[in-house]
């Protein structure tokens, strides 16, 4: 994504030779039908176009240039104003990923957010469109937000025209804005009491991938889906696992749904929520959803290699194994980890994992490189105080996350050695195990106590749920090593065959009738 | 967490101040609120992590309007909810230099402590900070709970002298303690062989591991509701 924001006052774009009122023949050919397919509520054509030609025409015609501005494409349109704020979005968005936007551009982008989302909450949308474009609008509403706050954050390079804009739109980006935006959509949507009926039949969202048969809209259902898993990221950005955990709840993070649906949702919805997992302590939850997603990037990654979403794929990918790893550090439950993404992961960071399991300065170095690489962007969401002299805040949040992070690990580090040894011996005297760990028996007394206290976690319900795979007790000054057995999900598997072979069965009755 | 709001009429507070929650998430108009509310939940015993992070959250929007006395309650109520990581919870929401503040600094260091079951040091350092702590009412308490939460994750039986150090009560009030106990907590007294005392704790699947039932492989009814149409 862009990343020099430092030129943002002049319009270098004009002295390339862009004309935003020059429409090309192509363009005016892909504005029309693009309206044609929406009217007519074409969902595989609208999304023929907006995945691949908006795509190539970027490529061709619009490489380091904005595409033609509004206004000169709405006589295509009938000025129809919500294609037009529909453009626009598409339009911005391709100029955050291709070229740096000046802070106007950020403020007219803001804008038409506002506008866009209004005209969904007072339902006067009608269309069907792809959940792919869905799920795109959240993400970059989401994203332009986080680079917003980034860049609102980097005071010192800021001129005084920019402080003065920054003063008097100071309503642009906000935060409590951002937030109330998603929540309405969530809300106005009835996301949550439509994946409520579901359960009991009633409804048919995520049978029909949200999409809507019976002629209605699917645009408030599916931003209001999507908007759940805004604000999950939102609330990661923000430091708030807790209250993002809470946001995602209404889906069932196991099963497929509509999120599964579009890769980058997926991708998003899992990484932010093994994340918020991680820094809750709840390991085997982290690890086990990271597990999934990995294998199942491994397995369909071909499939995207055209795909504008490609880069990003590897992307948080690559993050997502950093993360396992470090979850993998705090919690050996390799027991969890499927072979191919194991493989993968010993490959990446194998030699490193071993390093962190020796919690000395060089381990805590690695801790540290590994969250600063796979955390999300953090952002503080205040606005500047604007006092002088101005000073970068655009790291703080970060440093605050990642000093937390380093001090968990810190309070861990004494429990990789007293698992090493729990490992070999069935039972063991207090005073035994505390002369092998060179501490005296208070001391160790303290760190069993504390090796259990840091592998039972808390889950969302409240209820404490053990995350070691070794575990112990003791009677008075024995003590007594149980290790856990891994649990085969034998039951899930055989729901997943059954299903399976029914389609099959489908499938082969429908070969033998056309035969 | 349940959404069961049963309407019932608004009496107490805290119904009325969870459901402005609820309904206002993101909604500065409420921090007043939630601010009395934070002084009710210290006076009246009572807690909730949502409307705390809630009010956490606006602080961090507007940080002009945050008052550190507030968050200091916050935090110490956070504390009393361990086992849960409520205290780390409140402090990613907390700008650093906030937290260089010595009062903020202490309770950082008593979380320290708790985490890693240091009893002993947590009660002296509690000790000379009772100005902080002893604001909060019930915190001994629920500190104590905390202690007997991870002893009976580790301990089958207990030497007497290691439960004394972790909830800091001793002679004739332990006594009296460990009666309570055994009438209302299926605690247990033994000889040990130094003729010491051992309070053989209620069994529980931490303490007894080998006990753990394997209810990961039950699977919920709506996952089932999937093959419905090919079982009818």
């Amino acid at each position: 994504m862009a990343s020099n924001y430092e030129f943002e006052d002049t319009q270098q774009l004009d002295s390339a030779g862009y004309d935003p009122n020059f429409v090309p023949d192509s363009v005016k050919s892909f504005v029309v039908h693009l309206y044609r397919h929406i009217r007519e509520k074409n969902v595989y054509e609208i999304h023929q176009m907006y995945e691949t030609s908006f795509q190539t025409l970027s490529e061709r015609l619009f490489k380091d240039t904005p595409w033609p501005s509004v206004d000169a494409v709405a006589q295509y349109v009938d000025n129809d104003h919500v294609f037009c704020l529909l453009y626009r979005e598409m339009w911005f968005r391709h100029l955050y990923a291709r070229l740096s936007p000046t802070l106007k551009q950020r403020i007219d982008s803001w804008d038409n957010y506002c506008s866009l989302f209004q005209v969904v909450l007072h339902g006067v949308v009608n269309m069907q469109l792809p959940n792919q474009w869905l799920w795109d609008m959240v993400d970059e509403f989401v994203y332009q937000f986080q680079s917003f706050c980034q860049y609102r954050a980097k005071m010192k390079s800021k001129t005084e025209a920019e402080i003065a804009l920054l003063k008097q739109f100071d309503q642009a980006w906000n935060v409590y804005g951002v937030l109330n935006f998603l929540q309405a959509l969530v809300e106005k949507s009835t996301i949550i009491q439509i994946l409520e009926q579901e359960k009991e039949g009633l409804e048919q969202f995520t049978a029909n991938d949200g999409y809507d048969y019976t002629g209605g809209s699917n645009v408030l259902k599916v931003l209001g889906y999507f908007s759940m898993v805004g604000l999950l990221r939102v609330h990661c950005l923000l430091g708030d696992y807790h209250t993002g955990l809470k946001c995602i709840q209404p889906i069932d993070i196991s099963q497929q749904g509509v999120f599964t649906i579009v890769i980058g949702s997926h991708i998003a919805t899992i990484y932010h929520y093994g994340f918020a997992n991680l820094m809750l302590r709840r390991y085997v939850e982290a690890i086990r959803e990271f597990n999934k997603i990995l294998l199942y990037i491994y397995k369909t990654k071909q499939y995207h290699q055209k795909s504008p979403q490609y880069e990003q794929i590897l992307k948080k990918n690559e993050q997502m194994y950093a993360l396992l790893a470090v979850s993998l550090s705090l919690c050996p439950q390799l027991k969890l980890v499927e072979e191919t993404v194991n493989s993968q992961l010993r490959e990446k960071y194998g030699e490193k994992m071993l390093r962190m399991q020796r919690y000395d300065d060089e381990a805590f170095a690695l801790y540290d490189e590994l969250f600063s690489y796979a955390c999300p962007k953090f952002i503080t969401p205040s606005a500047p105080t604007y006092e002088e002299p101005l000073v970068n805040y655009n790291q703080d949040a970060y440093r605050l996350q990642l000093k937390l992070f380093l001090y968990e690990v810190k309070q861990q580090q004494l429990l990789s050695g007293v698992r090493t040894f729990l490992k070999v011996y069935s039972t063991i005297s207090v005073g035994k195990l505390a002369t092998y760990m060179e501490v005296d028996e208070p001391t160790l007394r303290t760190i069993l106590m504390s090796y259990k206290h840091k592998t039972h976690a808390v889950d969302s319900e409240g209820k404490v749920v053990s995350n070691a795979d070794i575990d112990f007790s003791i009677d008075d000054d024995m003590i007594q090593v149980v290790e856990s057995k891994p649990t085969k999900r034998y039951g899930d598997y055989f729901l997943r065959q059954i299903v399976k072979l029914e389609g099959l069965m489908t499938d082969m009755d429908r070969i033998k009738l056309e035969a | 967490m349940g959404g069961e709001m049963t309407p019932k009429t608004p009496s107490s507070m805290s119904y009325t101040v969870e459901q402005l929650v609820a309904v206002n998430p993101y909604n500065p108009d409420i921090l007043p609120d939630l601010e009395n509310y934070v002084n009710e939940q210290v006076s009246s015993q009572t807690y909730s992590l949502d409307a705390n992070l809630c009010l956490l959250r606006l602080y961090q929007f507007e940080p002009d309007r945050m008052s550190t006395q507030i968050v200091a309650c916050i935090l110490i109520k956070a504390l009393m909810a361990m086992p849960a990581p409520d205290f780390s919870l409140c402090l990613f929401l907390i700008p650093e230099r906030v937290q260089m503040e010595d009062q903020f600094k202490t309770l950082i260091v008593l979380s320290h402590y708790l985490e890693t079951a240091r009893f002993r040091q947590f009660w002296d350092e509690a000790a000379k900070n009772r100005q902080i702590v002893e604001v909060v009412p019930g915190f001994e308490q629920a500190i104590q709970e905390y202690a007997i939460h991870v002893l009976s994750l580790t301990y089958q039986k207990i030497p007497r002298t290691i439960l004394a150090e972790a909830i800091n009560i001793e002679g004739l009030a332990l006594d009296k303690f460990i009666e309570h106990q055994v009438a209302t907590s299926g605690w247990h007294l033994e000889k040990g062989l130094d003729k010491s005392q051992l309070i053989v704790l209620p069994c529980n699947e931490f303490n007894h591991p080998e006990l753990k039932k394997n209810t990961a492989d039950s699977i919920p009814l709506e996952h089932i509701t999937r093959i419905f149409p090919i079982l009818s």
